[in-house]
């Protein structure tokens, strides 16, 4: 076990994989010289050159169908976003071109491809840069969509994207890019479509992903000052969903609260509470409950911003007024 | 020891630690004390540091020490080229046409009657009800189908956009696969989950059959990309239309295309009307072979309604492109005689525009008068390979029709492997 930043951990897995299997590339703005917009490819042009990690124009249409191109060639393309924002123009080749050839060709053509970036939300940087994608792409066929947390799942499940035969979206956090947490030794990949219980706890099921994670279990420490005891799962993989996971976790807490940074409306809360309440109805004790971002474009003030994403203040709040008041 | 040396060499060349520093500074943004940057004659460059000593050492025209470069790292990235020798693209001479062999005339004929009697069937089965959804014939531009796939090879990959079902035969695909997939049928190359705009063929390096116009241009560099990556000599032709060729990521393409030597032809099919727009009222600067001039990207029209235009073209670019000097554009000049697709009455231009074309420039009619002006056939032969193609043409129809309705389980795979 070696305690290692997030940033680190994605591109570990990024060098291991390269080191294995020579037609991986890694392609986006600033990936090379520059080591990445947030220095996640560090020492990686040092070490494999510039033909297989490429600088790119700015051109996120003209690099993401290169990239889906070289796939169907035979490559396997990382593709970094510097932010997510910046795939909305992109978004029509993720979308038509990556997602949906595999079910066009009649299982001809397949493309192993990953996109990558930090998603959401990070400091003040508004709203064109601040916004979440999970629950655009969690709505696509044809796309497996993945959102980790902390290092030892950074790295596992970005190995799993690398190997898997299509196409992956890999949701980063600037933020958690700083956090440092436990990586295990050696080789190993973390299965797409696995849930984790970071928390086991007996009263209330709190579901969440990539920085919201850190708020549900802040959230679970207030709550146990209320003598109210957590059980925080983090979705890690957002398509599909291991719904199995949080049924389980249903039937035991009889309580259900969602946790995400994007919006509300037709969101990954949305569907999670949907099937929870179609496949576990008669196990609720209350009402199923979703958190999430304001329904506004996401402002830059610091005060307002803060007001407009979940806190785990918020978070423990709403729960103790759910568990109290149902 | 030896890296120290040519780390060494290399500070020296490029003016000693204070002037490199500021280099460094001026490049990067990155602020470097001078005697960090001195200390490196000793104790040899940091890797993080090589790459932009390499891009200063090639812009100021130094030599590259070979063991100064990283694994992996392609020297020919760094280069920028401006000048080429493309006179040789317009040369004139007419020496060229001996290589039309009668053999090659025969072969033009033959292919571009296959392609006009198979849209002609899917345009009846159309009619009929048979075929749904949208479906956009080739007739009127088989020339530039057949005149391309003539000069390049199995290898080379190739790719385009809806209106695919030509460029399918002429990779080799089997008629009645494409049939059955206009059909919806079982035996359809795509299970019939794709129609008549997406289709793929692996094994014919056809890569679609893409239904978003000029999508599937950055995916054609993606294509040479991979083919430049895994060292091989093949090319990808890429193919769109005078109406993709407005499309932001067109451009997008020829930068990168130019900027990385990427082995492509961009073989854009100017049939005049994106749709129902005429090219004049949707193209700022008609001349599409040129659009490419400002990315460095060399450029040739071509009589697109002529096979053999089309093939000595063809054979020039590809030429061109395989010698390393990265893209080239070729606007095929060519037309449609029906609508844009199925739905379309085409009241954006004359009947007597699209007559005059069918009499005076289609060029099934041109290469089938060449044959017989020069005795190569006589008229029984020419009609006998109309009759061929037309019974094989019809009974690999009957057969689609005949054929199983995609099945049921179909529906659920293929989503992901």
């Amino acid at each position: 076990m070696a305690n290692v930043t997030v940033r680190l951990a994605i591109r570990d897995a990024i060098a291991e994989e390269m080191r294995k299997n020579p037609d991986i590339f890694l392609i986006g703005e600033e990936v090379g010289e520059y080591e990445g917009a947030y220095k996640v490819s560090q020492g990686l042009l040092a070490e494999f050159g510039n033909k297989r990690i490429i600088d790119t124009p700015i051109t996120e249409a003209g690099f993401t169908g290169l990239a889906v191109g070289a796939a169907m060639g035979g490559l396997v393309p990382i593709v970094e976003f510097m932010t997510w924002n910046f795939a909305f123009q992109a978004i029509d080749q993720i979308i038509n071109s990556a997602a949906k050839t595999l079910y066009m060709s009649g299982g001809k053509v397949n493309i192993p491809i990953v996109f990558r970036g930090p998603n959401g939300s990070a400091l003040q940087v508004a709203a064109q840069h601040s916004h979440d994608l999970s629950s655009i792409f969690s709505n696509i066929p044809g796309l497996v969509v993945l959102s980790p947390y902390d290092s030892a799942d950074a790295k596992g499940m970005l190995k799993a994207a690398i190997n898997s035969p299509n196409p992956v979206i890999f949701l980063e956090n600037e933020i958690l890019y700083n956090e440092s947490f436990e990586v295990p030794d050696g080789d190993y990949i973390i299965p797409i479509g696995k849930a984790s219980i970071k928390k086991s706890g007996k009263d209330i099921t709190l579901v969440s992903f990539s920085r919201g994670v850190h708020t549900s279990l802040e959230a679970s420490k207030i709550l146990s000052k209320h003598n109210i005891n957590a059980e925080v799962i983090d979705l890690r993989s957002l398509r599909p969903i291991d719904f199995e996971t949080i049924i389980n976790s249903v039937k035991k807490t009889n309580n259900i609260i969602t946790v995400e940074e994007g919006w509300l409306s037709s969101g990954l809360g949305a569907e999670i509470i949907s099937r929870v309440s179609s496949e576990a109805f008669n196990y609720l004790d209350a009402p199923p409950l979703r958190i999430g971002a304001l329904d506004v474009p996401l402002p830059y003030a610091k005060n307002l911003e803060e007001q407009s994403i979940p806190t785990a203040k918020r978070v423990a709040k709403e729960c103790l007024y759910h568990l109290q008041n149902n | 020891m030896e890296q120290n040396i040519i780390s060494g060499n290399v500070i020296d060349v490029l003016g000693g630690g204070r002037k490199l520093a500021k280099l460094l500074k001026s490049n990067t943004g990155i602020v470097l004390n001078e005697k960090t940057v001195y200390s490196w004659k000793q104790q040899g460059v940091p890797d993080k540091w090589k790459p932009v000593l390499v891009k200063l050492l090639v812009k100021n025209g130094f030599e590259v020490p070979k063991s100064f470069l990283l694994p992996g790292m392609d020297i020919a990235n760094f280069q920028i080229t401006n000048s080429k020798n493309i006179e040789s693209l317009y040369s004139t001479k007419d020496s060229n046409l001996e290589e039309i062999s009668p053999l090659l005339l025969k072969e033009f004929y033959y292919e571009m009657l296959l392609l006009r009697r198979f849209e002609e069937k899917v345009g009846q089965m159309y009619g009929l009800g048979l075929i749904g959804g949208f479906c956009h014939l080739y007739i009127g531009q088989e020339a530039v189908s057949v005149g391309m796939e003539k000069a390049i090879k199995k290898q080379d990959a190739v790719i385009t956009g809806y209106r695919c079902h030509a460029h399918l035969i002429s990779r080799g695909t089997d008629p009645y696969v494409i049939f059955s997939e206009l059909l919806g049928k079982n035996d359809g190359i795509s299970s019939g989950k794709g129609g008549s705009m997406h289709m793929f063929d692996p094994k014919n390096n056809f890569w679609g059959g893409h239904g978003i116009v000029g999508a599937q241009v950055p995916i054609g560099i993606g294509l040479a990309f991979s083919l430049k990556y895994k060292n091989t000599n093949n090319l990808s032709v890429t193919y769109f239309g005078d109406g993709a060729a407005n499309q932001g990521q067109v451009y997008e393409s020829y930068n990168m295309a130019s900027l990385w030597k990427l082995p492509v032809i961009f073989c854009i099919e100017n049939n005049q009307y994106g749709m129902g727009t005429s090219i004049k009222k949707a193209s700022a600067g008609n001349d599409l072979s040129k659009h490419g001039e400002s990315f460095d990207i060399p450029g040739i029209a071509v009589d697109g309604m002529n096979p053999v235009s089309v093939y000595l073209a063809a054979k020039k670019a590809a030429n061109w492109v395989r010698s390393g000097n990265g893209p080239i554009i070729l606007e095929m000049k060519t037309y449609r005689y029906r609508g844009h697709s199925m739905s379309d009455p085409a009241k954006y231009r004359t009947r007597e525009e699209v007559q005059r074309m069918r009499d005076e420039k289609d060029p099934i009619e041109s290469i089938r008068n060449k044959l017989l002006n020069e005795n190569i056939y006589n008229e029984e032969e020419v009609n006998k390979i109309d009759k061929t193609i037309r019974q094989e043409i019809s009974d690999k129809a009957d057969k689609a029709i005949n054929a199983d309705v995609s099945n049921l389980d179909n529906i659920h795979t293929h989503v992901l492997l």
